[in-house]
């Protein structure tokens, strides 16, 4: 028996965070001019590129775990929909409860439901893209229910009323000083005579946190992985925070993209190398927390995942746009690539910035709703070199730039220009009339739009006295 | 050898010393140069900004205009890496599988200049004679899709009287990326502002790459900085000789 669904549905707007109000030119014209941001950013991705190529280096098979990293995810998007029914199954069986959302609402309204149904009103949360990605922590302020992060960094973006701007290190775009003040205005009974050095800051959120985990029954997580084969959830953290949440509160909520099935255990072997490497340049993550529904006695007594699809139907159905789903969220490409050090994440509009957020947002959104992030990219190519999971970023940008909606005056130049260069002779007389208007004039300087922009930070070349061709002809 | 010439459409109507210099270069170490005048343009420029159906004229007529040949030249990592990755791939797309086939095999033939040069004509000491200091910018199509590796270095290293810097953070974007320059004119223009920095730290007073057109948004920086920093395409610093 067949069941029509319907077409897969691109994520709702009004809700979430994968849209911007701005353009990326708007956005990151802003985001240039501040360069407290740029230092802070560039201080910090080159730190983490440096860390990150060191232990790279130490694996002599780091090509060939890429290789399988890859294909582990095309062969889970081939068979996404029965690994995650075996998923579903598994989970069940051991006690937890599996609901399926089709969309940010549908999430939100699952979590706010059962969180309404503990009484209580305040979770505690693990750090988790997914729950950003839906704005999971506005819809339960409005429910009445107080989300509080635990991660340090977003805990900073939290208290700072601020948006994450790196997926791996939200507050990336933060320095101390500023963090101190952030703690001092905002943090409910901190020392007014913190200083801004980093283990009073740290110790400062600790005691913050720690009061808040000892007296919060309900956690919201996301997960890193899930594993089809048993029903079993991860979690790779660095602070702790995580393994707090996922362990003290007596029910666990666990909001999850469903890309991130992987069938079998021995499939994590191969991501637990390439994530910690290649994201916070570790060997290893220091915190690798795994659950399998409820285990009585034991941890929550409470289990409850959420399969969110919130538009990845979307991206899996265009055969080529899908790899953008292999993603591990390591953040590789974001510390690699010059647009992001320079624009910084906020730019981007979405909670997924950098070059994997330009392919993935405007799929996840539609493409007419983010058309401007495919053309944030240079295409320089250094966020595949990258990508522990070789997703080939550049050709995804080329690929959704075809589908992107053109100004009418940019397809009407590139058609003629088509048109003119497929006619050798036509051609030739057109460079010696370009030659001869002199359009670079006064040394090239103030062309009307949109080549203005060049001419606002660069020369114009001089037209040569004769071309190649002319050259090549009176030789 | 009988070596094709794809001059490239940058080269061939704004830098012409590239492609001039590419031909003398050739000639010089004893081979015939041949230049279709059927070629314009290889349609990169269309491909990366989102108009592969209009590319695809072009695409046919690169493949038409160099079938023929066993071996093709262009001065450009980045020309290279689009007719060797974008010119099969768009065309499967655009459900043109034979056209595919053949662009895959043109493709294979056509090389970026320090690849034929050292891979096809074994060759790494050129002959050539350039008094200057140079810093070399390796360009990320270069790099990146056409993987010329070490190769365009191999070949400076014996150039005579010449005085290879090293570039700092050599290989980040100079911000270029084609119509990305225009599209995102304020973000390509700070990516270009680290690249002069690091340029005019080496001390050089030239500095060459194997693309002419990050050379053009390089030159346009240094020359409106007036920092009196030359570029230079790789192929007439390697033309270049003592008589």
């Amino acid at each position: 028996m067949t069941t029509f669904l319907g077409m897969p549905a691109t994520a709702p707007r009004g809700v979430g965070n994968l849209r911007g109000e701005q353009t990326f030119p708007e956005a990151a014209h802003e985001a240039l001019a501040n360069s407290q941001m740029r230092r802070n950013l560039r201080h910090a991705t080159t730190t983490i590129r440096g860390k990150s190529g060191k232990v790279i280096a130490e694996l002599p098979d780091w090509q060939a775990l890429r290789d399988a990293g890859s294909a582990i995810k095309a062969d889970v998007m081939s068979r996404l929909p029965d690994l995650l029914l075996e998923l579903e199954q598994k989970v069940t069986d051991a006690g937890g409860v599996v609901h399926w959302a089709a969309d940010a609402n549908e999430a939100n309204a699952i979590v706010t439901r059962l969180v309404r149904e503990t009484g209580s009103d305040r979770v505690i949360k693990v750090k988790s893209m997914a729950t950003q990605e839906i704005g999971l922590n506005e819809a339960l302020e409005e429910a009445g229910i107080a989300p509080v992060e635990t991660d340090l960094a977003e805990l900073i973006v939290q208290l700072g009323h601020d948006k994450p701007s790196h997926i791996l290190v939200p507050a990336i775009h933060r320095n101390r000083s500023e963090i101190r003040e952030i703690f001092l205005r905002e943090m409910p009974g901190v020392d007014p005579a913190l200083t801004d050095d980093p283990p009073v800051l740290a110790a400062a959120a600790r005691k913050y946190l720690r009061e808040t985990f000892l007296s919060t029954k309900v956690a919201v997580s996301g997960a890193n992985f899930a594993v089809a084969e048993t029903g079993t959830l991860a979690v790779v953290e660095s602070e702790g925070n995580g393994r707090m949440c996922l362990t003290l509160p007596d029910t666990l909520i666990t909001v999850m993209g469903i890309e991130k099935v992987v069938p079998t255990w021995q499939d994590l072997e191969v991501f637990l190398q390439l994530l910690p490497r290649a994201s916070t340049g570790e060997r290893m993550n220091p915190y690798t927390t795994m659950w399998t529904g409820v285990t009585p006695g034991d941890g929550p007594q409470n289990f409850h995942l959420i399969l969110l699809d919130n538009g990845r139907s979307a991206v899996l159905a265009d055969e080529v746009g899908r790899s953008a789903l292999h993603c591990i969220r390591c953040s590789a490409c974001l510390n690699v690539c010059p647009v992001y050090e320079r624009a910084g994440g906020h730019s981007y509009g979405s909670v997924y910035p950098g070059p994997i957020g330009a392919v993935l947002s405007p799929q996840l959104t539609g493409i007419e709703d983010n058309a401007s992030l495919p053309y944030a990219s240079s295409l320089c190519g250094a966020c595949f070199d990258a990508c522990p999971v070789k997703i080939d970023i550049p050709s995804l940008l080329v690929h959704l730039r075809d589908k992107a909606p053109h100004p009418r005056s940019e397809r009407a130049a590139m058609a003629a220009a088509a048109w003119l260069m497929d006619k050798p002779k036509m051609y030739a007389s057109a460079q010696r009339a370009a030659k001869l208007a002199r359009i670079a004039g006064r040394r090239g300087r103030g062309l009307p739009p949109p080549l203005s922009g060049w001419t606002a930070g660069r020369d114009l070349p001089e037209f040569p006295s004769q071309t190649f061709r002319d050259w090549w002809a009176a030789r | 050898m009988r070596i094709a010439l794809f001059a490239t459409c940058l080269a061939d109507t704004l830098f012409p010393e590239a492609a001039k210099a590419t031909v003398l270069l050739l000639e010089r170490l004893g081979h015939e140069v041949v230049f279709p005048f059927e070629q314009t343009c290889c349609g990169q420029m269309h491909v990366n900004t989102g108009y592969q159906k209009e590319a695809l004229p072009l695409i046919k007529r690169y493949v038409r205009t160099f079938e023929p040949y066993d071996v093709i030249v262009a001065p450009s990592g980045s020309c290279v890496g689009s007719i060797r990755h974008q010119h099969s791939m768009v065309a499967a797309k655009h459900g043109e599988a034979g056209l595919a086939a053949r662009a895959s095999a043109v493709g294979e033939r056509t090389y970026e200049l320090s690849e034929l040069l050292i891979d096809v004509l074994k060759i790494e000491d050129v002959g050539a004679f350039y008094p200057h200091k140079v810093t070399y910018h390796p360009t990320c199509h270069s790099l990146r899709m056409t993987r010329v590796g070490d190769k365009p270095l191999r070949l400076l290293r014996q150039v005579r009287g010449l005085d290879l810097v090293e570039l700092p953070a050599a290989d980040q974007c100079c911000g270029f990326g084609g119509t990305f320059a225009l599209k995102n004119a304020e973000t390509s223009t700070a990516m270009l502002a680290d690249k002069m920095t690091n340029i005019v730290s080496t001390g050089a007073d030239v500095c060459s790459a194997g693309d002419a057109s990050c050379l053009m948004h390089i030159g346009g920086g240094l020359s409106r900085l007036r920092t009196g920093v030359r570029t230079v395409h790789l192929a007439e610093i390697l033309a270049s000789t003592e008589s």
